[in-house]
């Protein structure tokens, strides 16, 4: 597909069928999505070197992914905004200020108003519940104020930065709220894992539904009589797939729970520890959130009507309205979306820190906007995928973790990344002018 | 015979600029109806209107004998008027199929959008339309000037349309491709449907149309049967500006 000389061999033949092929053309992979691997691979190398082995351990593994998540959920959604042109400043600001309802609702407002105390089954969902509300009414009221009165969304976020950073610190007058709800800490990574035997489950699920998935397309395929790639290209994407899934599980699964942690957990149980018990952390519900979101946001783009709205809107605003589209509520229904998938990450990061600190989610607005911009969406509109943000965020954690786990300076880590950032831009910029313009 | 289409006494003004001043107009089925005029005439104002692009200020539009409001593209589309725009109005970032179905996507049981049956579609009318089409999965900003129309004109002529609009279909195309969309319009026009139809070719106009109308500075100078007219007389109107009978 990249590749100028057998694009002009499909373009001339009379027939669709049985073109000669180069070998990437046949596996039919984007091979901006195979560079972005390579690099996250590179760099996963490059520090694994340099900590003599420490960054490529199933703990240090376990917990990048963790460490990626929160950023990750709002990366997905901001893939949509900068598709349409717009720019959402205020993530990190909407972090804070549902991260503060959340924590208000279940250490204050529960026990006071129903008399709901931490620890009682309805206390986690509800304060998430209001997160979610909370976060929606400020994105959709954005997303009103960008779409209907065509204020820059640049401006409207901007602005929102300053007040939802504020309103969080309002509502808690800046202390932090903790500890919270044991079952809502359950999402934040290390205190709520599925454990070894489940994660095999899910695992193998996942990989069953991707074959599936695979075959049922070609089968499509075929029934339109639709050139398909050769059986044994199919077969190799399996294979990758299957690997990589079940590799990933393997690798959370390999991560142990330390002696000690084991044996409180059984002193608060009242029980005594069998000697040689082990068991392993598995797949954390955070990541299972995020895989679940990434999957959503991914069919909400590719298949559903809305997200061919927002892709058609991004490439020509001009077009779009003229086919009937209604852009401004779909700008609402974009940034109220973003604000969903704040409320959840805020969910992540606040139960990965226990508790609701008055700077949570500081700058995430940049680390967010840079993993989509890294992750291959363009800024010009139209273009972007949801892998590629959630890509984009991974690499971006490597670095910062990497750096530091090797030692460097945290003032040398943010330039690190700044420049990273800059020449990832860059390079897409010539892969896109070398390949056409395609996305 | 009632017509298919009576614009009544259309105006709009942008700030102070009266675009469309006080137009009627009206169209019947099978027939081409030709707009000219110098840039800023009005005409594509005018027909903007009719496809719900702009909203005017007063006059009335009725359709095949009744009162219509046209608020919106998505209100023309309902009554069976589609528009091929100058600028095409393609996303460039999509695909043929994606563009050809925009706002009116095929969807599965589930409502999710019917990629492949979508694709099956665009290849069929694609073969009518424009038999050299290939890059039916290419993002339409890799297409040349000529596929690219051919994709605005099949989005146009898919959904059974009625009313025609097409303004400057052929002002980016070659020769040959100007004569399929010649020959495709007299198609159209043997099937009933009535045409609008905008260009700066006075001698394409009189070989399409059967009758043109005039306008200059917003306003309609007169339209003409073009067995009755030379290109001359339209040229005339066109710059002085004046009806034929006052020339």
């Amino acid at each position: 597909m990249t590749d100028t000389t057998t694009e002009t061999g499909t373009d001339t033949r009379p027939s669709p069928t049985a073109p000669k092929r180069s070998f990437m053309n046949q596996l039919e992979i984007d091979t901006r999505l195979l560079g972005m691997i390579g690099a996250f691979i590179l760099v996963c190398l490059v520090f694994n070197v340099l900590t003599d082995g420490r960054f490529l351990t199933p703990r240090n593994i376990f917990n990048l992914t963790i460490q990626t998540v929160s950023v990750a959920i709002m990366a997905t959604g901001m893939v949509f905004v900068i598709v349409t042109r717009h720019i959402d400043l205020s993530v990190g600001a909407m972090l804070a200020t549902c991260s503060a309802a959340m924590a208000v609702t279940q250490t204050d407002i529960l026990p006071q108003v129903l008399g709901l105390g931490l620890g009682h089954p309805l206390t986690p969902w509800i304060a998430i519940a209001v997160g979610l509300i909370v976060g929606t009414l400020i994105g959709a009221f954005q997303g009103w104020l960008v779409g209907f009165l065509t204020i820059p969304a640049f401006i409207v976020t901007l602005g929102g930065l300053l007040i939802w950073r504020n309103v969080a610190w309002y509502m808690t007058d800046g202390q932090t709220i903790g500890p919270l709800d044991d079952t809502f800490q359950k999402f934040g990574g290390i205190n709520g894992t599925l454990g070894e035997t489940w994660s095999w489950v899910i695992g193998i699920i996942a990989v069953i539904v991707a074959l599936w998935a695979l075959w049922s397309s070609r089968r499509n395929k075929i029934s339109h009589e639709f050139p398909v790639k050769p059986l044994w290209a199919e077969a190799l994407v399996a294979v990758i797939i299957a690997v990589g899934i079940l590799g990933f599980v393997a690798i959370l699964n390999s991560y142990e729970v330390p002696t000690a942690r084991l044996l409180r957990e059984f002193e608060a149980r009242g029980e005594v520890m069998p000697d040689g018990y082990a068991a392993a952390y598995g797949i954390p519900y955070s990541v299972l959130l995020l895989i679940a979101i990434a999957i959503g946001m991914t069919v909400l783009a590719k298949r559903t009507r809305l997200g061919r709205y927002i892709f058609a809107t991004g490439g020509n605003p001009d077009a779009a309205e003229l086919s009937g589209i209604n852009t401004r509520l779909l700008t609402v229904k974009i940034f109220a979306l973003m604000g969903a998938l704040v409320a959840l990450s805020a969910v992540v990061a606040s139960a990965r820190l226990t508790n609701h600190s008055n700077d949570i989610g500081t700058l995430d607005e940049l680390r967010v906007i840079a993993a989509a911009v890294i992750g291959g969406t363009a800024l010009a509109g139209g273009i972007g995928t949801i892998h590629g943000a959630i890509l984009g965020a991974l690499i971006m954690q490597s670095l910062q973790s990497g750096m530091a786990m090797v030692g460097v300076d945290a003032p040398l880590q943010n330039i690190v990344v700044g420049a990273v950032l800059v020449l990832a831009v860059w390079i897409d910029i010539v892969y896109r002018r070398r390949t056409g313009g395609k996305s | 015979m009632t017509p298919l289409v009576e614009l009544k006494n259309i105006s709009l003004s942008f700030g102070g600029v009266r675009a469309v001043d006080n137009v009627s107009l009206d169209l019947h089925p099978g027939e081409v109806v030709g707009l000219l005029g110098h840039n800023g005439a009005g005409k594509s104002t005018l027909i903007k209107i009719l496809a719900g692009a702009y909203q005017m200020d007063e006059g009335e539009i009725w359709i095949e004998g009744k009162k219509v409001n046209i608020q919106s593209p998505r209100d023309a589309r309902r009554h069976n008027i589609e528009t091929i725009y100058q600028t095409l109005a393609l996303a460039d970032n999509l695909d043929a199929p994606s563009n050809l179905f925009l706002g009116r996507e095929l969807t599965t049981r589930f409502g999710l959008v019917d990629d492949a049956q979508m694709e099956a579609e665009t290849r069929k009318i694609m073969a009518r339309l424009n038999p050299n089409f290939r890059k039916i999965s290419e993002p339409v900003s890799a297409l040349s000037g000529g596929q690219r129309q051919s994709v605005a004109i099949a989005r146009a002529v898919y959904f059974n349309a009625k009313i025609l609009i097409m303004d400057e279909p052929t002002a980016a195309l070659g020769v040959h491709e100007s004569k399929m969309v010649a020959d495709l319009i007299k198609e159209l026009k043997a099937q009933g449907l009535g045409i609008f139809l905008i260009s700066h070719d006075t001698r394409e106009m009189l070989d399409l149309c059967d009758r043109v109308s005039v306008m200059k500075n917003g306003a309609l100078i007169g339209t003409e049967k073009v067995g009755d007219v030379t290109e001359d007389d339209i040229l005339s109107m066109i710059i002085m500006g004046k009806a034929r009978d006052a020339a």
